[in-house]
């Protein structure tokens, strides 16, 4: 019987120092592994970017190969905000709220044309991109974006969480940041 | 024993507006007595979007990207339904084929709208199997919709006065293998559910509506039907040749949560009837009509032709004589009654555009529904109303 | 049931509030007063013979060059006979006030809300009329023709570059 581990399962170890039955490596790099491959996702759906994202956790595009089969639906525990959809005016305190609740560390993920920027809906109602309420990490552009494109961009989420220092958080600049969007 | 009853309180829960049981972005303020609802008070337009306002300011060619985004669940009944009451403005005569090819569209688009709506009934039952079962199939009907249109979902499907391209082979082929692998997956989704001892006790008594009730809400479409009144305006005012086929309404009598899902069921098997019906009797000719004046010109031809660049610019400009009038056309949508009414003053754009929304009509149906019943029931009944955010905030 | 047949029965009950009647377009139209349109709606859903029993729409629209801008539209459906009326009223824009059909149609209650939240037309009677899709504070009726459809916060997009 074979008893090799398939290559697909697994993750790469990160670069270290190794000698018979030890390994050295920095805290920041396996932390940042662990972090990445077990993203908790809070789904945003307001509208048709959010019939896309069932789609993306359907049995045919399958988020969960990527680690983030776990739907957080409470912010507490999750790690990731992923806005899908429209954001009035209306709605823009509690995605606010919500970015708040979150624990440290978190990411944001804006999906679609209206999340990043507004899209078609330049009206008196709708928030021009939630990047005015929350900081984004990256944008999916697309009206909707199909699965695919979600996926890249969850991926696009994945690589900067595996490279992300230990400290970044606790940065002066961070700090700046937070406080630019009003949020302490 | 009056005194305990002064003293009573009551506990005020907050459902939305983004709890993952609200689907999208609705909120209840629910009144509570332990578990038993006593009041509810909602809270929409978390996603108003204006789109009357911009309908206002596009012209009639740019406003059919905008119904996509009213029902998302089923597109292109929304594209097309915008297409007919254009048509019906301008006195354009559509071809039986354009008609046929319209119905399959729209029928495919209730496919996917009430599986959508039905599975998601499963889940918030506690039945996930379904919901995944079902969803490999409305892949398929974004397959044909790539084929036909080119986008998956927000379709922006055909033009006024038709389709941009006939439908090809491979999409022809691709409707075919849908509807023949479809029933199959049918039984199974139904074996799962339909005569679940569970699912049954779930969802049979709760939420009800009476038919006399539901017309004074305004409520149209399978909610409608399920209490018992069997009003559909394919069949009712047909347009598009919906009376060369002969289906089926199917009507309950509860108007309950499990009629709704009976209801929805079956129209699924109508729906697949009238797609072969329309595909095997689709006759030959023109996919669009001729009328340069709406209709776009080719793409080739406007890169080669100077007259069919000057029609192109005219028309995505939006310089052309529209007559001055107002129509309303309504169309049986995923969910209900949808309807366009449309004021021209002979501009560039329409004067007023107002949607008829089913789902924002009835939605408000829903305090009534719940009051009295359990908080796990409420959920229930949302998701078998089939209110689409997008459709509800406009 | 014929259109002459409901316009000479309007005309016999509502004989001077009857602005103006056209049979022409797709839909039998009528023009009332707004004082009586709750009477002439409750009329059309209760007499025997007409029975127009669903309220299909109401909404709101706004010409400003006219001498009565704004006005509220109402669509209804006579179910068993498949028929449809469509039936209009204009008020002020200084006195926009017309009577709630909420108390015949449950349906009208959001439909008025947003007609309301849209155009500012104030329902007589209304249960519970204030803003449904906009924001509370807002401070303009949006769909009135004066307003722009633009964001104003937006600035990136300059005037210059859009001809505008």
């Amino acid at each position: 019987m074979d008893r090799t581990i398939p290559t697909y399962n697994k993750v790469e170890p990160p670069d270290g120092y190794t000698a018979p039955g030890i390994f050295a490596t920095s805290f920041d790099k396996v932390v940042g592994i662990a972090r990445s491959n077990s993203i908790w996702p809070l789904p945003f759906a307001t509208s048709c970017c959010g019939i896309e994202f069932m789609a993306t956790m359907g049995a045919h595009y399958d988020l969960g190969r990527f680690g983030a089969e776990r739907l957080s639906f409470s912010p507490r525990q999750a790690d990731l905000l992923m806005v899908m959809g429209t954001i009035a005016k209306k709605m823009a305190p509690v995605i606010q709220q919500v970015y708040i609740q979150m624990a440290e560390p978190r990411w944001v993920l804006a999906v679609g044309a209206c999340a990043s920027s507004g899209g078609i809906f330049d009206t008196y109602s709708v928030l021009q991109g939630i990047d005015r309420v929350v900081p984004v990490d990256v944008y999916v552009p697309g009206c909707p974006p199909r699965p695919e494109q979600i996926i890249n961009g969850f991926m696009k989420i994945q690589d900067l969480v595996v490279n992300e220092s230990l400290r970044r958080r606790y940065s002066p600049e961070y700090r700046e940041l937070l406080a630019s969007y009003g949020i302490m | 024993m009056t005194d305990i009853l002064e003293d009573k309180q009551y506990t005020t829960l907050n459902l939305g507006p983004t709890h993952p049981a609200t689907h999208g972005i609705f909120q209840n303020v629910l009144t509570l007595d332990g578990e038993q609802i006593i009041d509810a008070e909602q809270t929409i337009g978390y996603i108003h979007r204006a789109f009357e306002k911009i309908a206002e300011r596009r012209p009639y060619y740019q406003i059919t990207p905008l119904t996509d985004r009213l029902n998302y669940c089923s597109s292109p009944i929304n594209n097309i339904g915008w297409h007919l009451t254009v048509e019906k403005l301008l006195g354009i005569k559509t071809t039986k084929r354009i008609d046929y090819m319209r119905i399959i569209l729209m029928e495919l688009a209730r496919i996917t709208d009430h599986l959508v709506c039905n599975s998601v009934i499963g889940v918030d039952s506690g039945a996930l199997t379904g919901f995944i079962y079902v969803f490999q199939e409305r892949e398929k009907v974004y397959e044909i919709y790539e084929e036909v249109s080119g986008a998956r979902l927000t379709t922006n499907m055909g033009r006024i006065g038709g389709f941009e391209r006939d439908f090809t082979p491979k999409a022809v082929q691709k409707i075919r293998a849908f509807i023949d692998h479809l029933p199959k997956v049918l039984v199974e989704f139904e074996k799962l559910l339909l005569r679940n001892r569970i699912f049954m006790d779930r969802t049979i008594g709760v939420g009800p509506i009476s038919g006399e009730r539901a017309l004074n809400y305004g409520f149209t479409g399978p909610n409608l039907r399920a209490a018992g009144v069997d009003y559909d305006v394919r069949v009712m005012t047909p347009y598009s040749s919906y009376d060369d086929f002969e289906f089926v309404i199917p009507v309950g009598t509860q108007g309950d949560t499990y009629d709704r899902f009976c209801v929805r069921q079956q129209e699924l098997w109508e729906s697949v009837k009238l797609v072969r019906n329309a595909l095997e009797n689709l006759p030959e000719g023109n996919f669009h009509v001729d009328a340069p004046q709406f209709y776009l010109p080719p793409k080739e031809a406007v890169y080669s032709k100077m007259e069919s660049l000057i029609w192109h610019f005219k028309i995505v400009m939006g310089e052309i004589d529209v007559p001055v009038g107002e129509v309303f056309h309504s169309v049986e949508g995923g969910n209900g009654e949808l309807g366009f009414y449309l004021v021209s003053d002979g501009g560039r754009t329409p004067f007023r555009l107002h949607f008829r929304r089913p789902g924002f009509i009835y939605y408000q149906a829903y305090p009534e529904m719940i009051k009295g019943g359990v908080l796990s029931d409420a959920i229930l009944t949302m998701s078998s109303m089939n209110v689409i955010a997008g459709e509800l905030d406009a | 049931m014929e259109n002459t047949y409901i316009t000479d029965l309007l005309h016999k009950h509502f004989s001077h509030d009857i602005l103006e009647k056209e049979t022409g377009g797709d839909i039998l139209t009528v023009i009332v007063t707004s004082p009586v349109i709750h009477d002439v709606i409750r009329f059309l859903k209760e007499t025997e013979n007409m029975n127009f029993n669903f309220l299909t729409d109401l909404c709101g629209i706004h010409y400003p060059d006219r001498g009565l801008p704004l006005g509220v539209v109402y669509h209804l459906h006579n179910l068993s006979e498949n028929k449809r009326i469509r039936v209009k009223t204009f008020v002020t824009v200084s006195n926009p006030t017309i009577p709630t059909v909420t108390d015949l149609f449950s349906t009208a209650n959001w439909m008025e809300r947003e007609t309301y939240d849209f155009y500012g037309i104030l329902f007589e009677g209304h249960p519970n009329l204030k803003r449904i899709l906009n924001v509370e504070y807002m401070d303009f009726f949006p769909m009135r023709k004066e307003y722009p459809l633009e964001d104003p916060t937006r600035e990136d997009k300059d005037d210059r570059y859009f001809g505008r």
